[in-house]
């Protein structure tokens, strides 16, 4: 750390001032001139055809402008969704791929579908307009429940998907793992549901468009982590409008989590109506809508067995996992239960031998796709609980079972059985530092205290690793996947000396106003005041691929250490023609350029000065102005790894599980801004504990009504369901990019639900429960207690 | 419809014609443009519209405008004594590191100060967390929130607020 400001230190946030006195700007505040405001028609049941849409009297309510149908669009030659993953299945062939048109024309295929959009001078008469709309529906059968997907007879959800099977596809040699098993000496099995989540950022998703007439130019505002991809699909697959021709900019949004990546109807009708319509159109989702058009997270079903020896070595892993896609694929859905999922199944450990089939259903719910972690909580989930499974099984502490499978510091890099070769790590320390600040030790005296208390006790690991910053191209494009996965970045200095730093990727409460300003005030010695970082806008950013994997700082950050290569090169030339010196003479050194052994100095914003105002300037040999921009493009995925352990109390007469203390200790690398990091681990752990303990998105099997559409339904974690966390960190820098970063952003939620998990099974494991689902309520924990009881009884 | 309302926001008088139906929160970000005060949800839970009414926190979403007839309404944006210094609440939410996305954190604060008032200056943190039941937040995990309001406690009480 060279300040109080660079690398590694706690700086109190930039962006924080505007958010704290309500001068954020999120979309749903943009004043926009004669706006008219947009109300969506909905479809009310899971699959049906529609007969006749008729809008007649609708278009007569008072203040309505404009009513758009699903035919409108087919007259328009509007295109539908993608898909930007192309998975190929275990025979090479490439997924299947139903279309998904933007409002739907004649079958409505989830709840929440789009059917009809209401334009009006207001949003309170756009929705009273929708009630006038009269939709004539045949009710179809639906699909809902995942198990049953693929069952002979099941409703089929669309023509091109016979059978419900997006693809069938395979990692691994089947009859290696097989013969390993028939060598094991004991074998671990469970069938467990990884249940489907709402992601539920705070701000609801919005969009706001604008067509100038004059120029042809669209503006699209939209609550986006990703404008530029956005933009791209929009440009090159739906709307056709030139991507020149568009500017999509994502302001101030109010956390995404995976859920505002994608390309949605409501905004892609929001941008294609604004040049119909003739004025701005707004348009922000009411909770309910959020609920049922989000993009959902997670929704596997999976068997899983692990094959050890006598030693409790790994031997081999198989796992079979049905995943749900929802009723059409969302942007990225195809590669979140493949690529980002079966490639982590190795976790921490040596085993030499995975094999992992996983089959993507179609079904009448919303579209799935990533939700922080994006397939890595998943793979973590089956990898952590049937390691504490298989511990138990066998008597042994789960700690020292997963010790004695741990890949070896000295093994690194490690290539896996699944694609991934891991740059770096140590895993040893990391359990012993957590297993220390749990007083993992002291657990027994604990236990036997609460039992005194009639409550039940009950401890859980989870060491989790993680593939992110995404990501190495050629990797991605050799995998299926649609777009480069770099990211840009820009330093351009204005002549007084102050600077923008422009990056493609895109805060959305992660901090990079501050984060990246340190990297560049540690680099370049600008003080943070006269730092500007600048994202979101395809009009003033380079090009960008946004925020999502943990991304940012590995691959983001390090274009921005690249451009500040760049100025540093630049202004060391500038500086040896000032000082009269020889340009290989000249070093950098905070914030000025010396010549090594003199006293001759110049000051970075000297340089920068003198590029502006080139009046003493070699001119002959490089271009005036300060202005840098780099492009970066990973060589290989970061590797975050760590442990979590949870401890819980649970009472059995009313199931209720409490969260008595949980740690989680970190290999991100090195770390910028420890207060940001920390807030990253505190977010992921809860939104982890809440998949465990809370969260459950659950649709009516036969009707496909979501059931759990509101705050009402679907419980949030609250303040008042935990404790304060114990965290711990140690560092393997990143070998391959230039801070030695790893990511944050997804690890607390990827690693927390198999930590909660397996320490309620060991408090229930005494009193004969084998297994309880998430998420683990009092109802549930309270059942399978009842259901342990009796069978003990018979 | 309309009707007259008036009432005083963040020591202003303001008035405006509103329909019956209208919320406080649509009267105060739509007819007045303060954007401060959030909406995250339409069924009262979320309370990223907390606003004070008299001194109390109240859900804007919950009360209609013309409810707030004569009203003091106080909002994120009248916090602040001035523009380079903040709340003792604003200050010790950005010392905590007590926001990521910034959208809940207006009603964090709002329900905050009504919070640390109503206990006389005095909380724990489990009376934190447990006051907090009407207030979401889907990225700090509420660490920090917590750390922020009790920290902010006793700094309110020396500065008189």
């Amino acid at each position: 750390m060279t300040s109080a400001t660079g690398i590694g230190a706690r700086v109190l946030r930039t962006e924080d001032k505007r958010f704290l006195t309500g001068t954020g700007r999120y979309v749903d505040d943009l004043p926009l001139a004669r706006a008219t405001y947009a109300y969506f028609l909905r479809s009310p049941h899971a699959h049906a055809k529609i007969k006749s849409i008729d809008i007649s009297a609708a278009e007569k309510s008072p203040g309505v402008v404009n009513i758009f149908t699903g035919k409108d669009l087919v007259d328009a030659k509007v295109g539908g969704l993608i898909c930007g993953w192309v998975v190929k299945d275990k025979h090479g062939e490439p997924h299947k791929a139903p279309p998904h048109p933007v409002m739907a024309v004649d079958t409505v295929r989830y709840v929440g579908d789009t059917v009809a959009m209401i334009v009006a001078n207001s949003h309170d008469e756009a929705r009273d307009a929708a009630e006038a709309i009269k939709v004539d529906y045949e009710v179809l059968p639906a699909n809902i429940d995942l198990a049953k997907a693929f069952d002979k007879g099941a409703p089929q959800v669309h023509p091109e998907a016979p059978g419900n099977l997006i693809y069938d596809w395979e990692i691994g040699v089947k009859a290696d793992v097989e013969a390993a098993f028939a060598k094991a000496a004991h074998v671990t099995k469970m069938d467990i549901v990884n249940n489907r989540l709402i992601p539920n950022a705070m701000e609801p998703r919005a969009a706001a468009a604008e067509y100038d007439k004059g120029t042809g130019n669209y503006t699209l505002w939209s609550t986006s982590q990703n404008p530029h991809v956005l933009r791209l699909i929009l440009s090159a697959f739906v709307l056709g409008i030139p991507e020149h021709k568009l500017r999509v900019i994502a302001p101030d949004v109010g956390g995404g989590f995976g859920s505002k990546i994608f390309c949605y109807a409501d905004e892609t009708m929001v941008c294609w109506a604004a040049s119909r319509v003739g004025r701005p159109i707004k348009w922000t989702a009411e909770r309910s809508e959020s609920f049922q058009t989000d993009c959902h997270g997670r929704d596997h079903v999976t068997h899983a067995e692990l094959a050890l020896d006598k030693e409790g070595k790994f031997l081999a892993l198989k796992v079979e996992t049905i995943a749900n896609m929802g009723a059409y694929l969302s942007t990225f859905s195809t590669a979140v239960p493949t690529y980002l999922y079966a490639t982590l199944l190795a976790g921490q450990y040596t085993t030499p031998l995975i094999y992992a089939n996983v089959k993507a259903a179609v079904t009448n719910t919303a579209p799935v796709d990533a939700y922080r972690g994006a397939g890595r909580p998943e793979a973590t989930f089956v990898v952590e609980t049937i390691v504490s499974k298989a511990a138990a099984e066998l008597k042994m502490d789960p700690a020292e079972l997963r010790r004695k499978n741990f890949i070896p510091s000295t093994a690194f890099p490690y290539q896996t059985p699944v694609a991934l070769q891991y740059d770096s790590g140590n895993y040893p320390p990391i359990i012993d530092e957590a297993m220390k600040i749990a007083d993992y030790p002291g657990f027994e005296a604990r236990r036997a205290e609460a039992k005194a208390r009639g409550k039940l006790r009950g401890i859980g690991f989870s060491s989790y690793i993680e593939a992110c910053g995404l990501a190495p191209s050629q990797v991605i494009g050799q995998l299926g996947g649609g777009v480069g996965q770099w990211e840009s970045a820009q330093i351009k200095f204005n002549p007084t000396g102050n600077v923008q730093v422009i990056t493609g990727s895109h805060s959305h409460g992660q901090g990079h106003e501050t984060t990246f300003a340190q990297l560049v005030h540690d680099r370049l010695g600008v003080p943070m005041d006269q730092i500007e970082v600048v994202h979101g806008d395809t009009s003033t950013t380079t090009f960008g691929m946004g925020t999502y994997g943990s991304r940012s700082l590995a691959v983001g950050g390090s274009a921005i250490m690249k451009a500040t290569d760049k100025i540093i090169a630049k202004g060391k030339k500038i500086a040896a023609h000032l000082m009269e010196a020889d340009v290989a003479d000249v070093v950098f050194e905070d914030g000025t350029f010396k010549v090594a052994g003199t006293d001759k100095a110049v000051p970075l914003a000297q340089a920068v000065f003198a590029a502006y105002v080139p009046h003493n300037y070699p001119l002959a040999e490089i271009e005036p102005g300060m202005d840098e921009n780099a492009f970066y493009d990973p060589a290989n995925f970061v590797y975050p790894s760590g442990t979590q352990i949870c401890e819980v109390e649970i009472d059995p007469e009313t199931g209720i599980v409490e969260v008595i203390a949980h740690t989680a200790v970190d290999d991100f690398g090195n770390i910028i801004n420890p207060m940001i990091v920390e807030g990253q681990v505190h977010g992921g752990i809860v939104q982890g504990v809440g998949q465990a303990l809370f969260e459950g998105a659950v649709y009516d099997k036969e009707t496909g009504q979501l059931l759990s559409g509101s705050f009402m339904d679907y419980t949030m974690p609250r303040a008042d369901n935990f404790p304060s966390f114990k965290l711990g960190y140690k560092v393997t820098p990143c070998p391959h990019n230039p801070l030695g970063v790893k990511g944050c952003g997804e690890a607390g939620a990827i690693a927390a639900p198999a930590a909660v998990m397996n320490a309620v099974h060991n408090a229930l494991a005494p009193i004969g429960v084998k297994h309880v689902e998430m998420p683990a309520t009092p109802l549930n924990v309270w059942q399978s207690i009842q259901g342990a009881q009796h069978a003990a009884a018979e | 419809m309309t009707i007259s309302v008036a009432m005083t926001v963040n020591g202003k008088s303001v008035s405006g014609k509103v329909e019956a139906r209208t919320l406080l929160v649509q009267f105060l970000r739509e007819h007045l443009g303060m954007t401060g005060t959030h909406v995250g949800c339409d069924t009262s839970q979320c309370g990223a519209c907390v606003v004070h009414v008299d001194g109390q926190s109240v859900k804007s979403c919950t009360m209609l405008a013309v409810q707030a007839e004569g009203a003091k309404v106080t909002t994120i944006e009248g916090l602040a004594p001035s523009a380079d210094k903040l709340h003792p609440m604003q200050e010790a939410f950005r010392d905590n590191h007590a926001l990521q996305c910034g959208f809940c954190t207006p009603g964090m604060v709002m329900s905050a100060i009504d919070m640390v008032k109503r206990h006389n200056y005095v909380l724990d943190e489990a009376t934190v967390r447990r006051e907090l039941e009407g207030n979401l937040c889907r990225c700090t995990g509420y660490h920090n929130i917590v750390k922020a309001i009790l920290a902010a406690a006793p700094a309110m009480k020396s500065a008189g607020v």
